[in-house]
């Protein structure tokens, strides 16, 4: 069968040596073993992300989105544009649908775009991978690699915002998306009931608004702690750092014991699937991952 | 007061919803909200703002434009984005936080030292200057934008996380001289400010 292709979006995080690196090494075994092949769009540029909005304004975040949309669409023709982080993909997609939507808007972000001596014609689609995985390669198809099911394992799905709203998977709620649960099903592992599966990690506010994000997190995962789990997997990098990493300040501050291992949907894929602990970006985790690191181990 | 604000006091005198249908992202929204406070009881940082969305629509129909321009409720915006789904009137209520928020700094009316605003500003200055944002010059400049005591102090009380993150490979001090950037970097800059240029013509910023 030949290779699904698609203009691959990394995003800062995910970049060599930044808080999500991990991430990346994680999806490169994933898609390998699922014959995807990510060709990364040329000279790519930052979202803007979550926090652009304050400085940046309308317009200039349309037009740095654009760059990247204007650039898969003239160096990977035909390919879906796919991010594995949900602040570029949301970026992305609502810079996709608004310039479709506002002729005028799409008119003046090309006049901003000859600056660069580029033009967009808005013709490339912007996916999240996990959109890619369910729609694409389908619950089969992501249940064929598996060689070793992560059985025994409790897991709690943090879906948390930006991979579910505001666009979110379709046909899916915003309340209660139950793909994620799905996945942790079909690599073997058992999805406990969890209650803040969509709650907000405090997102960019974990920096300048410290105990009102750390208040958010001390539910996510104590909650997880009530459910039985073993850890957490979440599709998001923000996340997965703010989740994982403030646990200690939290114990810190608050006398809580919280040593609870936070991974991605990926890492989870790739020990299922064979990788290595090392492979699946394992040695990336503040708070280990034992019992994933068990079973790849075998 | 900045020339912008006393500008937009003169032209729009005492009709403040014309000024943010006109000027503010997605503002012509704010006269179809209800007023039933979905938004209101869905944000995650509810209890610690002065104005929830649903008070600031209505703050902005009854013209009360100095509340609503130094209001902090816009910088709490997590961008969790569940007023925008559940809003039974579909106004995209996060876009319109965000527009007050950029309007709101730009006539700079907006919280002096406010810590999102600050990071807001540090955050896109720092993705302009090379395309890609550099997590440890962020994070530095965050923890001494009050200072150089309380940076090194900040500093110290993160040591931890930071150590635990270069370990990870997920923090590379290195990062400090170089790091990752654009080929396309001065393109970015020309594209952003021709955007900006672009955008205040429109809005009358200009």
């Amino acid at each position: 069968m030949a290779k699904k292709q698609y203009a691959f979006y990394p995003g800062c995080s995910s970049q060599k040596g930044a808080s999500a690196a991990n991430f990346l090494t994680s999806l490169q075994v994933m898609t390998q073993k699922l014959d995807i092949q990510l060709n990364e769009i040329p000279d790519w540029n930052c979202c803007g992300a979550s926090i652009g909005y304050g400085e940046g304004g309308e317009l200039p975040r349309l037009v740095i989105n654009a760059r990247n949309l204007a650039i898969a669409e003239k160096e990977l023709p035909g390919q879906d544009m796919v991010s594995g982080c949900p602040a570029c993909w949301l970026a992305t997609r609502e810079t996709h649908e608004r310039l479709a939507e506002h002729s005028s808007l799409l008119a003046e972000t090309n006049e901003a775009l000859r600056e660069a001596g580029l033009n967009l014609n808005n013709t490339v689609r912007a996916r999240h991978m996990t959109e890619v995985l369910i729609e694409d390669i389908g619950w089969e198809g992501m249940k064929a690699p598996v060689i070793k099911p992560l059985e025994g394992l409790k897991i709690a799905g943090y879906v948390g915002c930006q991979t579910n709203r505001p666009f979110g998977i379709a046909g899916e709620s915003f309340e209660n998306p139950k793909y994620l649960d799905k996945m942790i099903e079909t690599v073997g592992a058992d999805a406990v009931k969890y209650d803040q599966k969509v709650t907000c990690c405090g997102g960019a506010l974990a920096f300048s608004e410290p105990e009102k994000s750390q208040k958010q997190i001390r539910d996510i995962v104590e909650s997880a702690y009530d459910s039985g789990a073993d850890m957490i997997v979440t599709p998001c990098q923000l996340c997965q750092a703010n989740v994982e990493i403030y646990q200690s300040e939290i114990n810190k501050k608050q006398g809580t014991k919280f040593s609870m291992p936070v991974v991605y949907y990926t890492q989870l894929m790739s020990i299922a699937y064979g990788g290595s602990a090392a492979e699946a970006g394992l040695n990336g985790q503040l708070i280990k991952a034992d019992k994933l690191e068990k079973i790849a181990g075998k | 007061m900045s020339d912008l604000n006393t500008q937009a006091v003169a032209r729009y005198k005492n009709n403040f919803l014309k000024e943010v249908e006109e000027r503010v992202e997605d503002g012509h929204w704010v006269k179809m909200c209800m007023q039933c406070g979905v938004c209101a009881g869905s944000c995650p940082l509810g209890p610690a703002w002065q104005h929830s969305p649903q008070k600031i629509f209505m703050m902005i129909r009854a013209g009360k434009r100095e509340e609503v321009l130094s209001s902090d409720s816009m910088w709490m915006c997590t961008s969790c984005y569940n007023c925008i789904v559940r809003c039974p009137r579909k106004l995209p209520i996060t876009h319109i936080m965000h527009g007050l928020a950029n309007y709101a700094h730009r006539l700079d009316m907006a919280p002096k030292g406010q810590p999102t605003r600050e990071i807001a500003r540090l955050f896109w200055n720092n993705l302009v200057k090379t395309g890609r944002v550099n997590e440890l010059k962020f994070s530095l400049a965050m923890y001494f934008k009050d200072g150089v005591v309380q940076g090194v102090k900040n500093a110290m009380a993160m040591q931890g996380i930071g150590l635990g993150l270069m370990k990870a490979k997920r923090l590379n001090p290195m990062e400090i001289v170089g790091g990752h950037t654009c080929k396309g970097k001065a393109d970015i800059q020309k594209i952003v400010a021709k955007a900006r240029e672009i955008e205040d013509r429109r809005r009358g910023l200009a």
